[in-house]
């Protein structure tokens, strides 16, 4: 006799289970051990990430479903997991030097980051309104936290306090949108959601949709609900908004994804209406508001904002091309963001940290190598070819406009010429401008982070294949 | 041999241009004191003569090359392989000009294949007859002479490797223009003299005044070459060739055709060669187009000598008598190039009268016996022309040259006003002048005396309707001409000296630089006598054979010796004339001319600003030319292209730049309101519109 809830199968959760022990075991170790352990633990993150990272690897193939088909894993998913997984890796590995600098080396840090990727996990596997939104706030909370990290700080303090109060508000409109859904379609599942619109979307559906997308939009920082992302990437510690600009955004997209292709497949003119609109918007603002910017990590909050709009606009395609697209771009713009804040990280003069544009000034003579790879990442998010940034910005207009969104291409490539101008000016700081007085040595950690990151970039265009074929799998994965 | 005499000198040109080029390189870094000329220019504008208008103007054209500069490095070493490469040719040129001329023995050298596209065809050969070699030896000689002198006269200047290489460079042109065996590469040519004219024009850049004066002449010529380009076009749209065999075969064919031409049905040939005429015009500054040769005395001497008086400015000349073929088959063109031509002689000889600047007086004299070569081409008598040209190359560079000797001697001073006196201190200078002076007043015997004459004959005997007006205007320019070379020959070197500083240190040249003043003397004195018979009497035909073509009914070599005695004399008596009244008004009564000026102020000072043309161009050519510039400059470029283009693009996108960073303003119930606003934005779109 079967009972009415059978005990799930595990296997696909295997990794998320891994993750939430291996992250209490740290945390324990932690608490009785004390900052002392810090280094330990974050070693020890660094390599429970990368273990889990190669178990998702090696769950049994094809598409997993579990607890009542509200947990899938398929290739759509392992791709966005082994992605986040990886850049959390690297935004521990580039926190210590900084921690170290400030004296302040909490071991709790690696735990936070864990337990939120643990949430980013669940999010990507999320196939229900409900299980989305436990992953979505499982990984808010440990950000909100994070972002509020260096709590002597009032910058920070206020960065934590806005994200959070923002935050609120955005899981407020995802819920209410999950329950207007929920009350026209009587069900919560995406699959059930989708079989249910197939007949009917009343305007109420739409209103749901729509309060669903702005939680979504609200979590990715795309515009009109991007008001946190400055304040808070300048107000956190810099290894923390390295984190912020590369796993989550990761996560973000891959729930933005799955929600609209697998839960309102029937209602594609809606949320396209709704992308398209949040794409133009997002790269017109990230664009143009980057330009007056003097502080490098503000700079980056809009050219994460503008970057964020480029992927939506693959998005937007709603095919699977489309999809592809937006998984190589958010892949390479981890890369691209995650080198660039290891050289932010790196700003350092006289033992304090200085983050504007113009401390960069002359760094071609007084740090060239250093100088050379932030100026190939810079033209990587540019878009400059031959350059990866150049291909991720390609595949997603080619789907835009093979989806004949001919419009939203254009405009897309009008600012990203705009973009270029702040990223060439940071490259002209460098090169050009008389030489500001030497930065201190990059830590050898961030050294490798920043060299890695740019030579993936300059190199990309030899040896694309692995990169397009998995995430075209992927992509394939999310509409069967 | 020919392709020796052709390439020898760009070798020359090439191996200074390198030596110049390392020099410049090695100095760099010790560069020193570049505005040294200007200082010296300056301190020399003394105030005398305060009451002429352009009197500042002369004073600054002064040659001052003093050395603030150490020689560049290998200046000796580039001195000897330019004039080597150059006295090499013009042997070869003499040996050519003889083989030719008297041996018959013409030639197509091809070099390289050039253009070859559709209908066109350029092949690169170079053209071998009586006129070319004519012209190579006034062109390699001359070249050569003026290379020699340039070594006495450079010899203070810090950059004599560029000097030397530009000089070459200039000669390379030359005998591409002389050589060329069809349009297209005449132009090449031709661009290549008014190339190498404008950098040595401009060769002391440092002086504002010798850049304007590089920048006018490649300006004005630059009018003249827009005739000529579309002269080249219509030939090739009449006859679809720029090749001088295949044109002039098919130029018969072409008497009474029209073409449409400025909306106009135009005679085809009239058409053409008034364009190439326009062309000439420029190059030989004739009558409207003469601005920049007075202009052109910024350069150093050496280079007045061989570029503007010898060689280039008789292109031309040469040009017209290369195309005789194509003139002579328009009676009409024939007719302007009379007129012209008679005009600029009279014209330039009436401004050389009162002229100051000893280098300036001696241009317009340029101007105006290239005036009367063209004279002679315009009533057919085209081997006469040649004539005058071949002699006029000798006599004219030994003028030039002479004053670069005694504006040496006098330490950089022009002004003929502050000589005086000079015949005895530098008495060698003194008797090359005067043969100078001799042969172009056309003393008998002299090399003037055929060539001149012969013109003016010619002109007599002239049968289209300008030719009388030729042979006026002709007449009297050789009084004048003998009043203004005697003139400045008085001033010069007779009569009290008016500056007893500069006479004091007055020293005569050195050897490089007399011993080319006695050759060209030597041209002077003898090239007419011994060539008359070819150029102007009964050896034309054999001597030019087909290299000019003249018509049936063209007899105007056979007529002008059948003039009467009367106006066979007449030239000389004219020249006699002058004379006397240069030395009535020079040497016995000094005092006559300055009265004479003050009564006859307007007609003094119309002579003296030169007709007022630069005047004139000024304010119709100049002045609206800068007014249109500036408008599209300012208003369409910037105002329009820039404005709406780049800097307004910048401008809105800073201005967007703004707003977008006002919104950012930190508020955390400002940032949820901008949620909400967004929020129901959307639920308002799809409320009213986006519901299907």
């Amino acid at each position: 006799m079967t009972a009415a809830f059978p005990f799930p199968a595990i296997v696909p959760a295997v990794p998320e289970l891994m993750l939430a022990i291996g992250g209490v075991i740290l945390l324990m170790v932690g608490a009785f051990r004390g900052d002392r352990v810090a280094p330990v633990i974050n070693g020890l993150a660094i390599a429970l990430l990368i273990l889990v990272a190669i178990t998702v690897l090696y769950l049994p193939p094809g598409t997993l479903t579990t607890f009542g088909g509200s947990f899938v894993v398929d290739d759509f998913a392992r791709f966005l997991k082994v992605v986040a997984l990886l850049s959390s890796a690297v935004a521990i590995a580039m926190s210590t030097d900084y921690f170290a600098a400030v004296n302040h080396e909490p071991f709790e840090y690696p735990v936070l980051i864990i337990l939120s990727t643990l949430g980013m996990l669940m999010l990507v596997s999320a196939n229900d309104l409900i299980a989305l939104y436990l992953g979505l706030e499982l990984m808010s909370l440990a950000l909100y936290v994070l972002a509020a990290f260096h709590r002597v700080s009032a910058r920070s303090s206020e960065a934590g306090l806005k994200y959070f109060v923002l935050g609120a508000l955005s899981s407020g409109m995802y819920l209410y949108g999950a329950s207007l859904v929920y009350g026209f379609t009587g069900t919560v599942s995406f699959d059930g959601i989708a079989h249910a619109t197939l007949q009917t979307s009343g305007i109420g559906l739409i209103f749901g949709l729509v309060f669903i997308f702005a939680g979504f939009c609200f979590k990715i920082s795309a515009v009109p609900f991007h008001m946190w992302t400055p304040d808070v990437y300048e107000g956190a510690p810099t290894p923390v908004t390295a984190f912020f600009s590369a796993a989550p955004k990761v996560a973000g997209m891959g729930m933005v994804m799955r929600g609209a292709i697998d839960a309102f497949p029937n209602v594609v003119d809606q949320w396209q209406q709704i992308l398209v609109f949040v794409a133009i918007a997002s790269m017109a603002l990230g664009s143009f508001a980057a330009i007056g910017q003097r502080n490098f990590k503000r700079l980056m909050a809009y050219s994460a904002i503008a970057h964020m709009g480029f992927a939506l606009v693959g998005l937007a395609a709603g095919t699977e091309e489309g999809v592809r697209g937006v998984l190589v771009y958010i892949t390479i713009y981890v890369t691209m963001t995650l080198g660039a804040f290891a050289a932010i990280t790196a700003m350092r003069r006289d033992g304090r940290i200085v983050e504007d544009v113009a401390d960069l000034a002359g760094l071609a003579r007084t740090s060239p190598a250093m100088a050379f790879w932030l100026a190939m990442l810079m033209f990587s998010l540019a878009g400059i070819p031959p350059l990866a940034g150049f291909f991720a910005k390609f595949y997603v207009f080619l789907a835009a406009i093979k989806a004949g969104l001919y419009t939203l291409a254009v405009i897309g490539v009008l600012t990203s010429v705009v973009g270029a101008y702040y990223y060439l000016a940071v490259v002209k700081v460098m090169y050009f401008d008389e030489p500001a007085k030497p930065l201190e040595k990059m830590a050898y950690e961030l050294k490798i982070v920043l060299t890695v990151a740019a030579a993936l970039n300059i190199l990309f265009f030899l040896y694309p294949g692995p990169l397009l074929e998995s995430a075209a799998l992927a992509a394939k994965s999310l509409f069967e | 041999m020919y392709q020796a005499i052709v390439f020898l000198p760009l070798l020359g040109a090439i191996l200074a241009g390198i030596i110049a080029l390392a020099g410049a390189r090695a100095r760099h870094s010790g560069y020193i004191d570049m505005h040294g000329h200007d200082d010296y220019g300056a301190a020399h504008a003394h105030g005398g003569g305060a009451s002429h208008g352009d009197a500042a103007v002369a004073h600054a054209a002064h040659d001052d090359h003093a050395a603030h500069e150490p020689a560049a490095a290998g200046s000796r070493a580039a001195e000897l392989i330019t004039s080597t490469l150059l006295v090499v040719p013009a042997i070869l040129s003499w040996i050519a000009f003889f083989q030719v001329g008297f041996g018959g023995q013409e030639a197509r050298i091809p070099v390289l294949p050039w253009i070859h596209s559709g209908d066109l065809v350029i092949d690169w050969s170079l053209r071998i007859d009586s006129l070319t070699a004519v012209m190579l030896v006034v062109v390699t000689t001359v070249s050569a002479l003026v290379h020699i002198y340039s070594i006495g006269y450079m010899h203070e200047d810090p950059n004599r490797p560029r000097f030397m290489g530009y000089l070459s460079l200039f000669t390379f042109a030359m005998l591409m223009l002389v050589t060329a065996d069809d349009l297209v590469q005449l132009f090449f040519g031709w661009e290549g003299v008014g190339l190498a004219s404008y950098l040595l024009i401009g060769f002391w850049y440092q002086r504002p005044s010798a850049n304007a004066a590089a920048i006018k002449a490649f300006v004005v010529n630059r009018i003249g070459d827009f005739g000529f380009g579309l002269g080249i076009f219509a030939v090739f749209a009449a006859t679809g060739a720029v090749n001088f065999d295949t044109v002039f075969s098919q130029a018969p064919a072409l008497v009474g055709k029209t073409m449409h031409f400025l909306s106009w049905e135009i005679d085809t040939l009239t058409v053409i060669c008034l364009l190439l005429f326009m062309g000439a015009m420029g190059k030989s500054a004739q009558f409207l187009l003469h601005t920049w040769l007075p202009d052109a005395m910024e350069g150093p001497t050496p280079v007045s000598a061989l570029i503007h008086a010898a060689t280039m400015v008789t292109a031309g000349v040469f040009m017209v008598a290369r195309l005789s073929p194509l003139f002579e088959l328009s009676p009409t063109a024939l007719t302007v190039v009379t007129f012209i031509g008679a005009t600029t002689a009279f014209f330039a000889a009436t401004v050389g009268l009162v002229q100051n600047d000893i280098k300036r007086v001696i241009a317009y004299s340029t101007c105006s016996q290239l005036g009367y070569m063209f004279v002679a081409m315009g009533v057919g008598a085209y081997s006469v022309g040649m004539f005058h040209l071949f002699t006029h190359a000798f006599f004219k560079a030994l003028l030039f040259l002479g004053s670069g000797s005694v504006i040496m001697a006098m330490h950089h001073e022009q002004d003929m006003r502050h000589m005086g006196g000079l015949k005895n201190r530098i008495p060698v200078t003194y008797w090359m002048m005067v043969i100078g002076t001799l042969a172009l007043t056309g003393f008998p015997l002299t090399a003037g005396y055929f060539s001149k004459d012969a013109i003016i004959e010619a002109a007599y005997a002239g049968k289209n309707s300008m030719a009388i007006y030729g042979f006026v205007m002709t007449v009297v320019a050789a009084g004048l001409t003998s009043f203004y070379s005697w003139r400045l020959i008085f001033m010069t070197f007779h009569g009290e000296p008016h500056d007893r500083e500069h006479y004091e240190h007055a020293h005569e040249s050195p050897l490089v630089v007399t011993v080319p003043l006695g050759i060209l003397a030597v041209g002077a004195l003898a090239a007419g006598f011994v060539f008359k018979d070819y150029f102007a009497g009964h050896g034309v035909e054999h001597f030019f054979r087909e290299a000019l073509k003249f018509a049936d009914g063209n007899h105007v070599l056979e007529e002008m010796h059948h003039t009467p005695a009367l106006i066979a004399w007449m030239p000389t008596v004219m020249m006699v004339l002058g004379f006397l009244v240069a030395y009535q008004f020079y040497i016995r009564r000094p005092d006559i001319p300055v009265e004479f000026a003050r009564q006859h102020d307007v007609l003094y000072r119309f002579l003296l600003n030169k007709w007022y043309f630069d005047e004139i161009y000024d304010v119709l050519i100049v002045r609206p030319s800068l007014w249109l510039g500036r408008l599209f400059w300012k208003g369409g470029d910037g105002r329009v292209i820039d404005g709406l283009g780049p800097d307004g693009v910048s401008a809105r996108v800073i201005d967007i730049t703004r707003s977008a960073m006002r919104l950012q303003t930190g508020y955390l119930y400002h940032y949820a309101f901008a949620m909400l606003i967004g929020l129901a934005a959307f639920v308002t779109w799809f409320t009213f519109a986006g519901q299907h």
